[in-house]
């Protein structure tokens, strides 16, 4: 314990190095805005500016894209409040009391709430970040490539079995990103893979950049400029000092619903396929649950910003322990950092706490600062917010694909990557429209050389025997609950049916 | 096209693509199977998940006849008419910023997808689509070839030879 104190203390110390300051606020500042642009939350910022990072160190490269992925979820209420569009899918659920306290006037009422509940939420959940990492990261250290392969499909089981999508697509989604990774040479024999039409571009592999930045930039953009139409209609916000002053005075109204979305949020962050959304949404589902006043949710009750904003701010921070400590990215955002950290020549998993402590610690010190950094940022500058939401989408829009086209580029240095990203973004776009996930094949992407590497590994030290992935105990547990995941939705399928037979039958 | 029609349509496009992918791996000479001692070939890997695609599909496509997807039920048109024009003209302007990358270079490329798409599809002001169409440009250049040392598609000659004197201009001031 005395030793996780010392290492937080030099990671502060660390994260107010005079380079690292400037990226917190940065990351926190571009994060902001990010996330309050309808249609842009944590993971196009974090796939969009990844190719800016490499100007600076790994440490100071994560800690601005920790901070932006922090101050989206932050951002992402003040669309949802004061437009009804949601910055991100992470904010949905803030549209649903956010928007009805702005049509009555209450806009700077949900603002604050909504700064103050993402406050809370980060806090707590760095908190408990800090004490959960090293002790799993030690505990992983005893994994062997068998152990990979097996929390490899455990992730991606809980997109089957936790994701809500439907399944048949699910398991696509996740088999095209698998498939999409092994494009290139194969990593044992050396012989090429998947060269489409014979190009030779295809032998150096499809970066998860230009998957990401093509579904995450192209694809979401184009989504959204179809909902919009271009336009958008926005409440006005009367924002001052005295107005900070009065709503503080509130807290108590929603601090109890803060609270329960932090603990919530954390922990549904940590499993792969839930992360920021489903967490915020369970988070306002328990809190009307928990209310004295139920029926206000949805007409505009404070609270109803609260839980969802707290728990989506707490599961950012949760889906980054398993990415530091396993390996496995928690949520899409997560998998595009997961993928800078082997640009950058860091290798993710529990071994990074150990080779790379300055790294890691300086990350989880600038969680802490960036948390402060958000919060008055965030409320300062709210009436900036406010004029730059009123930016044309059709302005907007072509800077942004602009900043794809030359993100990818400067990524590879190919121009063939940047078709390659426009042909797998409006793929990606008509896909999402029939109802086809796309998150499972980015992270799918990210994991797939690992996920291959360590299948084969554990082959070929176990001359070819499959049961080395029973005989292990971890592995064994991790695979049992993969199908369990798996097969989940359909025991709930029958159970319900059954239900229904025999409630029928009475 | 319905919704309804366009997930079918997606899933067949989706099943012939998975049978490509398992043709492109089985042409390849690559072993799909298993290797004695050795476990997986080099193409067993995307083969078989190829293969997992193609049944993920066959399986979309069950339920699709059965109308189990809210998609098969759905008769709302797939792209909203409205909007059809909008993310039509998007993808065309994108695709021609990246044809015209290649001949006159991503710098006056951008300024003409700029200059189109924030005067002619945005409808805006003069001032504010010269700002943006010289802005973008100017803060490209020197966040990546300033100060991250990416060189960015140039063009032809006559093209390239442009931003060499910009760049002798940086570096008489830098150095």
């Amino acid at each position: 314990m005395d030793s996780i104190f010392n290492l937080l203390v030099a990671g502060l110390l660390q994260s107010f190095e005079p380079l690292n300051l400037a990226m917190i606020f940065l990351g926190c500042l571009a994060g902001l805005f990010i996330g309050a642009m309808p249609g842009l939350g944590s993971v196009n910022g974090v796939a969009i500016l990844l190719p800016v990072t490499f100007l600076v160190p790994p440490t100071s490269a994560i800690i601005f894209l920790a901070a932006l992925y922090y101050g989206a979820m932050y951002g992402g209420a003040v669309s949802s409040i004061t437009l009804g569009i949601p910055g991100a899918s992470t904010a949905v659920a803030t549209v649903f009391d956010g928007r009805p306290m702005a049509q009555s006037g209450r806009a700077d009422q949900a603002l604050m709430a909504a700064a103050i509940a993402s406050f809370v939420g980060g806090t707590i959940s760095v908190i408990l970040f800090t004490g959960f990492a090293p002790p799993l990261a030690a505990f992983a250290l005893k994994f062997g490539p068998q152990e990979e392969f097996a929390l490899m499909l455990l992730a991606f089981a809980t997109f089957i079995g936790l994701g809500g999508d439907d399944i048949p697509k699910t398991i696509f989604s996740i088999l095209i990103g698998l498939v999409l990774a092994a494009v290139g040479f194969d990593i044992i024999s050396g012989k090429p893979r998947l060269i489409f039409f014979g190009m030779v571009e295809f032998q150096r592999g499809i970066e998860f950049l230009v998957l990401a930045i093509g579904i995450y930039g192209i694809g979401e953009m184009i989504w959204t400029l179809e909902h919009t139409k271009g336009a958008v209609q926005m409440h006005k916000v009367d924002f001052g000092f005295d107005k900070v002053k009065s709503n503080l005075r509130q807290v108590k109204d929603y601090i109890g619903s803060t609270f329960l979305g932090s603990f919530l949020g954390f922990f549904v962050g940590t499993l792969p396929a839930a992360g920021a959304t489903p967490a915020a949404l369970m988070s306002y589902g328990l809190a009307k649950s928990f209310s004295k006043d139920g029926d206000s949710f949805g007409k505009g009750n404070v609270a109803g910003v609260a839980a969802p904003e707290s728990a989506n701010n707490a599961a950012s921070t949760g889906s980054m322990l398993p990415m530091l400590t396993l390996g496995i990215p928690g949520s899409p955002t997560t998998a595009i950092l997961l993928g800078g950290m082997i640009i950058w020549g860091l290798r993710p998993g529990p071994l990074l706490f150990s080779e790379s402590p300055d790294f890691v610690w300086g990350l989880i010190g600038s969680m802490y600062v960036a948390n402060f950094v958000t919060v008055v940022l965030n409320i300062a500058l709210i009436p900036i917010f406010i004029r730059v939401l009123a930016m044309p989408f059709t302005v907007l829009a072509p800077i942004i694909f602009i900043l794809c086209v030359v993100g990818v580029f400067a990524t590879t240095d190919r121009m063939f990557d940047t078709w390659l990203m426009l042909l797998l973004g409006c793929m990606g776009y008509l896909m999402r429209k029939l109802n086809y996930p796309v998150a499972p094949a980015v992270l799918a992407i990210v994991l797939g050389p690992l996920t291959e590497r360590s299948l084969r590994q554990s082959l070929i030290s176990s001359q070819g025997d499959p049961m080395t992935f029973i005989e292990r105990p971890i592995s064994l547990i991790c695979i049992l609950i993969a199908v369990g995941l798996v097969s989940y939705p359909a025991i709930s399928g029958f159970m319900k049916r059954r239900r229904a037979e025999m409630e029928a039958a009475e | 096209m319905s919704v309804r029609t366009a997930e079918l349509f997606m899933a067949i496009a989706m099943f012939l693509a998975s049978l490509g992918l398992m043709w492109t791996v089985y042409a390849d000479d690559l072993a799909i199977g298993w290797v004695a001692g050795r476990g997986p070939g080099s193409g067993m890997w995307p083969f078989w998940l190829s293969f997992g695609m193609a049944g993920a599909s066959v399986w979309t496509l069950v339920r699709w006849y059965n109308g189990v997807t809210p998609e098969s039920r759905s008769d709302d048109p797939y792209i909203d008419p409205e909007t059809v024009f909008l993310v039509g003209v998007t993808v065309a302007a994108i695709f021609f910023l990246l044809l015209l990358t290649n001949i006159i270079g991503l710098y006056f490329s951008m300024m003409l997808f700029l200059l189109f798409y924030v005067k002619f599809i945005g409808k805006h002001s003069w001032p504010l689509t010269a700002s943006v169409m010289l802005g973008m440009p100017v803060a490209t250049y020197m966040l990546f070839e300033v100060a991250l040392n990416k060189y960015l598609p140039r063009g032809l000659p006559f093209f390239e030879s442009i931003f060499l004197h910009i760049d002798d201009f940086r570096y008489s001031l830098m150095y």
